[in-house]
C-alpha cells in the first residue's frame, strides 16, 4: 500500500468541503493532479493545493491507496465521503460528514469527529479514537434510510440521535451517548459500553441495542421480558446478567430488543 | 428581435403540418409571415425538428402543498442540486425543485407554458408569489372548487346560476384559470373523517353526492364559457377496482362545449384505471378506460404516467394521501384549509421490483397507446405524483420505441406481463403524435390554441428546436437525450436556451379568467359571501382577493358568459 500524505496548511477561517479526499479520487493521480483538484472554500471554488501540502505517491488502484492527513482538519468537511476502498488516517480531528455514505475501505480519525460522521454508511469501517458528535451513522435529514452496513467504532463518547433509522451494520461506542440512541432503528446492532441519556431506542421497530452502563430512563413503550445471562447477538457474546426489554411498542408490530446490563 | 428558423422539419399539428421542411419567421414575439432577412438572426435548422414550445396542462409547480413537500423532504433536495451561473440562480430538488430551478428545467426541455393544477383559494396569494418566482414560462393556476362550502350549498339547493356567479367571483379573486375539482365530495367528507367511495355517497351535513357535484360544476363551467373544461381528479383515485367509478364518471357529462372542446378532463387517469380487489390481484384496466375514451365526445384525459422513480405525492385529496401513508408507513403531512380544501403530502417509491409500480407504469403507457386519437390523451406525470417532469423525454422515448418498452419490461416485476397488456401493444408514436400530446392537444384542451401550441401566423413565438434528424431516428436513448436538452428554446420571440443551456432569463405571463356576470346576480352572491366571511373565515373579505400586482405579466382573459 502506497501512502499520500496531506499536511494541512494554515487552518481556513471558512469551512472546506473536501469530499475529494478519498482513495477513489486520488488513485492513479500524480501529486500535481491532486493539488489541482477543486474543493469548495465556503461558497467559492478553490484549489486543493492551496490548503494542503501533498507528498508521497498514489497507487493506481483505490484499494491500495492510503491517505494520511498529518494534522488537524477540524474545519474540513466530508473527508472520505462516498469512498469505496483504501484507507484514510486522520492524525487530528475531522469536521462533519467524515465517511458519509462510505461503501468500503477504512477511515481512522485519531482525534474527534463532528456531527453526521458515517452518515448512511453502507460498508467499510469507521474508527473514531476520540469523541463523535451528534447523528453519528444517522440518516440524511428527513430520510428514512440510515446506516445499512459496515462498522463504526468510537473509543470515546458520542452525541445525541446516533444510529437514527439504522438498517444494518454495527456501531460500538466505548464511552457514553446522548439522548435518542437508535431512534427509529429497524435492524443492526448498537453496543454502548458507557451510559446512555434517556429515550434509547425511541420508535425502534427492530434490531438490537446493548447498554453495558446505565440508562437515564426507559421509555414507556419498552416491555420487560426477562433476565438473561451471557447473551449472544449476531454471533457476538456479551458476558454478564442483562435485563431484556422489547419495544418500542409505541410502534405497531415492533420487535426491537434492548439489553441493559444489571 | 426577428429570427428565421431556416429549413427545419416542422411538426405543427394544429395547422396540419407533419414533418414539412419549412422556415418559421419570428418578429415582435409572434410568428409572422415576413421579416427583414438582413436584420434577422438566422438559425440553421436543417436536420433539426421544430415544434411549438411544450405545454403542460397539469404539473404541481407552485402552491401550498408543493412547499409543504419541499419542507417535508430535505433528502429530496440533497439529491439534485443546481449551482448558479452568471445569469441563473441556484436551486435544488429532484421531485420538488425550487421555483427558479423549475423554470430553467422546463425551458431546457423546450417547454414554454406550464399550468399548476390545484390552488386552494386561501392559498392563492402564496401560489402566485411562487409562480412569480418561476421564470421562463407562461403560467396559470387552477382554483380548487371541490370542498368549498359555498359551492356545496348552492349546488345542493339547485342554485346553479348563483353557484356560477360565486365561481366567477372566486376565479377573479384568486386569479385562477380553471375550475379544478379534486375527489368531489370526498375532500369535504375527509373533514368529517370520511370519504366518498362511490358517486352516490353523500357528503356529511351537505347531503350532496359526487355525481351531483360533477354534473353541477360542468354546467357552471359551460354557463361561464371558460376556456378549459372542468378539470377533474376523479373519486376513488389510487384505490383498488376504481376503474368502475371512472367509467361511471365518464358517463356523467353529455355533449360538447360550444367551441367543440371537451366538457370534462379526467386528469392523471392512470391512477383511476385500477382493477382487482386486493393488492395481490391488482391489475391494469387501461384497456376499458381507453375504450370508453375512444367512444366519448365529451371527455378527454391526461395520462399521469409513472416513471419508476422515488418521488413525492401531493394532492388536494387528503384521504388518499393518508391511505398512501398507511400503505408505505413513510412520513406524511396533511393540511386543512378552512372552508375550502384538505390537501396531503407523502413520499412514494415506485420501485421497478414492486408489482404495483410496474403495473402503474404500464397503465400510463397503455392509456397513451390504446387511445387511438392522440388529441384525447395528453402527456403528464401529474408531476411530481407519478414522477418528476424531467422524465417527460423518457416517456416520449417509451412511446416512440416498442423496443425500449420491451427492455424496460424485462427489468420490471414479472406481474406486468400477466396483469397488463403493455407487452402486446406494438403501436409506436410518430413525432407528429408526440407534438400533439405535448403541445397542440394541450393547447386545444386548455382553450388557448388561438395563440399557443402552434406555429401559424399570429401565434406567440414559443418554439422548441431539437437536434433530431427526423429521417433517421437513432433509438430510444437518443430520443430521450435530445428531448431533454433542446437545441433552442424560443420564448416570446427570444432565444432563451441554446444546446440545453439557459442563455437568457425571461418572465412569462400569468393567465387568469375574468367571467362577466350581471350586476344583480353578483350583488346577491356578494351578500352570501360577506355573511359567510364574517361568520366562518379567518381572514377579512377585503384581504382575500389577490391583486394583479402579484402576477408577472398578468394576462387577463375577459369572458362574456351566459349570465352577462
Amino acid at each position: 500500500m502506497k501512502e499520500v500524505i496531506l499536511k494541512p496548511k494554515e487552518q481556513p477561517n471558512i469551512w472546506l468541503e473536501a469530499e475529494v479526499i478519498k482513495p477513489d479520487v486520488f488513485a492513479g493521480k500524480g501529486l500535481k493532479d491532486i493539488e489541482a483538484l477543486e474543493i469548495f472554500y465556503g461558497s467559492k471554488k478553490a484549489r486543493f493545493g492551496d490548503f494542503f501540502e501533498v507528498s508521497g505517491t498514489a497507487s493506481d488502484k483505490a484499494e491500495d491507496v492510503r491517505i494520511v492527513i498529518a494534522g488537524d482538519v477540524s474545519r474540513t468537511k466530508r473527508v472520505g465521503e462516498d469512498m469505496s476502498a483504501g484507507e484514510i488516517i486522520i492524525k487530528g480531528s475531522a469536521d462533519m460528514y467524515v465517511g458519509a455514505r462510505m461503501k468500503g475501505g477504512r477511515i481512522i480519525v485519531e482525534g474527534n469527529a463532528d456531527a453526521f460522521a458515517g452518515q448512511q454508511l453502507a460498508g467499510g469501517e469507521l474508527i473514531i479514537k476520540g469523541n463523535a458528535g451528534n447523528y453519528l451513522g444517522s440518516s440524511y435529514r428527513g430520510d428514512w434510510r440510515g446506516m445499512k452496513g459496515g462498522v463504526i467504532t468510537v473509543e470515546g463518547n458520542a452525541g445525541g440521535e446516533i444510529a437514527e433509522f439504522m438498517l444494518g451494520g454495527k456501531m460500538h461506542i466505548k464511552g457514553s451517548v446522548g439522548a435518542f440512541a437508535g431512534l427509529h432503528m429497524k435492524k443492526g446492532l448498537i453496543v454502548i459500553d458507557g451510559s446512555a441519556a434517556g429515550r434509547v431506542g425511541a420508535q425502534m421497530t427492530g434490531g438490537s441495542i446493548v447498554v453495558n452502563g446505565r440508562i437515564a430512563s426507559l421509555l414507556p413503550g419498552f416491555k420487560f421480558e426477562k433476565k438473561e445471562k451471557d447473551i449472544k447477538i449476531d454471533g457476538e457474546e456479551f458476558m454478564g446478567i442483562y435485563s431484556k426489554y422489547t419495544g418500542d411498542h409505541a410502534e405497531r408490530g415492533a420487535s426491537g430488543v434492548l439489553y441493559v446490563r444489571d | 428581435m426577428s429570427i428565421i428558423l431556416k429549413n427545419g422539419t416542422v411538426y405543427d399539428p394544429l395547422n396540419g403540418i407533419d414533418g414539412e421542411k419549412k422556415d418559421i419567421l419570428i418578429e415582435g414575439g409572434r410568428i409572422v409571415d415576413k421579416v427583414n432577412e438582413r436584420k434577422a438572426t438566422t438559425i440553421d435548422c436543417s436536420n433539426k425538428v421544430v415544434m411549438p414550445g411544450g405545454i403542460d396542462i397539469h404539473s404541481h409547480i407552485a402552491g401550498g402543498k408543493v412547499n409543504v413537500g419541499r419542507c417535508l423532504r430535505p433528502e429530496d433536495h440533497a439529491k439534485s442540486v443546481l449551482p448558479r451561473t452568471a445569469i441563473t440562480r441556484s436551486g435544488s430538488g429532484f421531485s420538488t425543485p425550487s421555483t427558479f430551478m423549475t423554470g430553467y428545467l422546463y425551458s431546457r426541455m423546450g417547454y414554454t407554458t406550464v399550468f399548476t393544477p390545484a390552488m386552494p383559494p386561501l392559498m392563492a396569494r402564496h401560489t402566485h408569489e411562487e409562480l412569480h418566482d418561476i421564470p421562463m414560462l407562461d403560467k396559470a393556476a387552477y382554483t380548487l372548487c371541490d370542498g368549498n362550502w359555498f359551492i356545496l350549498k348552492y349546488l345542493k339547493n339547485g342554485e346553479v346560476e348563483k353557484c356560477a356567479a360565486y365561481i366567477a367571483w372566486l376565479l377573479k379573486a384568486t386569479k385562477g384559470f380553471v375550475v379544478k375539482v379534486t375527489n368531489p365530495g370526498g375532500t369535504e367528507a375527509w373533514g368529517w373523517g370520511r370519504d366518498c367511495r362511490s358517486l352516490d355517497d353523500v357528503v356529511p351535513y351537505f347531503d350532496i353526492s359526487p355525481r351531483e357535484l360533477i354534473k353541477g360544476l360542468v354546467e357552471v363551467n359551460e354557463l361561464l364559457h371558460l376556456p378549459h373544461s372542468v378539470h377533474l381528479h376523479a373519486n376513488n383515485l389510487g384505490r383498488l377496482g376504481n376503474y368502475a367509478t371512472t367509467l361511471e364518471t365518464f358517463r356523467i357529462p353529455k355533449g360538447k362545449a360550444a367551441n367543440e372542446r371537451q366538457i370534462l378532463q379526467v386528469t392523471h387517469a392512470q391512477f383511476n384505471s385500477f382493477g382487482g380487489d386486493s393488492w395481490k390481484n391488482f391489475e391494469s384496466k387501461a384497456d376499458a378506460i381507453a375504450k370508453a375514451i375512444n367512444h366519448s365526445d365529451s371527455v378527454i384525459i391526461d395520462a399521469g404516467n409513472v416513471t419508476l422513480d422515488e418521488t413525492t405525492t401531493m394532492t388536494a385529496d387528503g384521504p388518499l394521501e393518508y391511505y398512501l401513508h398507511s400503505l408505505s408507513h413513510l412520513k406524511w403531512a396533511n393540511r386543512n384549509i378552512e372552508m375550502e380544501a384538505a390537501p396531503g403530502v407523502t413520499p412514494f417509491v415506485y420501485s421497478p421490483k414492486a408489482a404495483t409500480a410496474a403495473i402503474q407504469w404500464a397503465i400510463g403507457l397503455e392509456l397513451e397507446l390504446l387511445i387511438r386519437d392522440p388529441w384525447k390523451v395528453l402527456l403528464s406525470t401529474d408531476h411530481p405524483n407519478g414522477g418528476p417532469f424531467i422524465r417527460y423525454p423518457r416517456i416520449i422515448a417509451w412511446l416512440m420505441s416498442r423496443k425500449y418498452r420491451e427492455k424496460t419490461i424485462s427489468e420490471l416485476n414479472k406481474a406486468v406481463n400477466d396483469r397488463s397488456t403493455i407487452h402486446a401493444v406494438d403501436r409506436e408514436y410518430s413525432l407528429y403524435e408526440i407534438a400533439v400530446i405535448t403541445r397542440a392537444g394541450q393547447a386545444k384542451a386548455l382553450g388557448i390554441s388561438e395563440e399557443k401550441g402552434h406555429l401559424g401566423v399570429g401565434a406567440h413565438a414559443d418554439v422548441a428546436v431539437y437536434d433530431i434528424d427526423a429521417s433517421k431516428l437513432n433509438g430510444s436513448e437518443e430520443i430521450e437525450k435530445k428531448f431533454s436538452s433542446a437545441a433552442y428554446t424560443i420564448k416570446d420571440g427570444e432565444i432563451v436556451v441554446r444546446n440545453g443551456e439557459i442563455i437568457k432569463t425571461v418572465d412569462g405571463r400569468t393567465y387568469w379568467v375574468n367571467p362577466q356576470v350581471n350586476e344583480e346576480l353578483e350583488k346577491e352572491v356578494m351578500k352570501d359571501i360577506e355573511y359567510n366571511f364574517k361568520r366562518y373565515y379567518s381572514v377579512n373579505l377585503a384581504n382575500y382577493p389577490v391583486g394583479e400586482e402579484y402576477l408577472t405579466r398578468p394576462a387577463q382573459v375577459k369572458i362574456d358568459t351566459e349570465l352577462g
